[in-house]
């Protein structure tokens, strides 16, 4: 049991754990899951707009949302406290690869010579955090939906969109890892 | 060129105002969201490598299963016709396609963006908590997007 705790679940245990959001969501208040979201009502109870994406009333529509993602940061800070520094056990052809562009440092979730503060302002740390979080930011907007909204409520409920969805985010996925990533790692 | 149908599936707004105990509901859900985004890994830059590598099956085993048990829940709610706690009936609206571009495009550069961070939305909250603090920066960077395409969104095909 303590290892449960400590060590990571397998594919078996967080694959099921993470779909179980789905039903809950929906018994408990007709919410479909999804997180991106959020960011809309953020931005709606955070900046004041005239743009009519932005003005309709958050708190009804979204405040469950924002309330869900703020318990997702929660989440995040106790297991970290519970686990062990994480240390992710990527295959050795991944950490080969990644060594070759680069990434020296393996330990914790993200490479800290990328994502930290002290990266922020390299360029690496630039295109990776800010850059890439400004594309999460509007591609999500664009296609009303991320992993969760679409790769997990919208393919279990078998809609098109959603399938369309995901083979963007694969095809825009596959072309950052294999293109962009190298050109500044 | 004809303006996007209202119906993006965001906009309707449920008629329904949150009630007391189900804010509590979402809170705890959340924490235990955040807990399994982080014990399955899912929310690590080195797991989306390894993914988009195709080398190892693990994401797609993980993915792959959350969508099998989501599906099962949502034909047995049907099936049983569930309600939720305060007896509404359980509906899931369905997206509007469009032309489906808004999905093709707007879902191609999210994945450049999930590539880039490493984490979607949910991660990127989940790693903040789990001490990656810099991707604060992110987050307020996807509100930037986030609003650049509310002010875009007039212009863009759907």
């Amino acid at each position: 049991m303590s290892g449960f705790v400590s060590a990571p679940w397998p594919w078996y245990v967080a694959g099921p754990a993470i779909g179980l959001f789905v039903p809950a969501l929906l018994i408990v208040g007709n919410r479909l899951f999804g997180v991106s979201g959020s960011l809309r009502n953020l931005c709606s109870a955070i900046l004041p707009s005239r743009l009519d994406y932005f003005r309709y009333d958050w708190r009804r529509a979204g405040l469950w949302n924002l309330i869900f993602v703020g318990g997702i940061l929660v989440g995040g800070f106790l297991a970290a406290q519970w686990g062990a520094p994480q240390h992710v056990a990527i295959s050795e052809q991944t950490r080969l690869a990644l060594a070759r562009m680069g990434i020296h440092d393996f330990t914790g979730l993200a490479p800290r010579e990328v994502f930290s503060w002290s990266a922020l302002l390299t360029l690496k740390g630039f295109v990776s955090i800010v850059l890439g979080g400004f594309l999460v930011g509007f591609g999500t907007a664009y296609a009303a939906g991320c992993t969760s909204g679409h790769a997990i409520s919208g393919l279990a409920d078998l809609q098109l969109p959603s399938l369309i969805a995901v083979v963007g985010f694969f095809a825009g996925g596959l072309i950052a890892t294999h293109f962009l990533l190298p050109l500044f790692l | 060129m004809s303006t996007p149908p209202a119906t993006d599936q965001r906009s309707p707004i449920p008629h329904r105002e949150p009630t007391g105990y189900t804010l509590p509901a979402y809170l705890l859900l959340g924490v235990c969201f955040g807990i399994a985004l982080t014990k399955s890994e899912v929310l690590s830059w080195f797991r989306i490598q390894e993914m988009f590598r195709f080398q190892s099956p693990r994401m797609y085993e993980t993915i792959a299963s959350a969508v099998a048990v989501a599906a099962a829940s949502v034909a047995l709610i049907r099936r049983l016709g569930l309600t939720t706690v305060s007896g509404e009936p359980i509906a899931i609206p369905p997206k509007s396609l469009g032309s489906g571009v808004r999905y093709a495009v707007g879902g191609t550069i999210f994945g450049l963006g999930w590539a880039l961070t490493g984490a979607c939305p949910g991660p990127l909250f989940a790693l903040v908590g789990n001490g990656v603090t810099v991707m604060i920066v992110a987050v307020v960077s996807a509100l930037g997007g986030t609003w650049l395409y509310g002010l875009l969104r007039p212009r863009l095909p759907h």
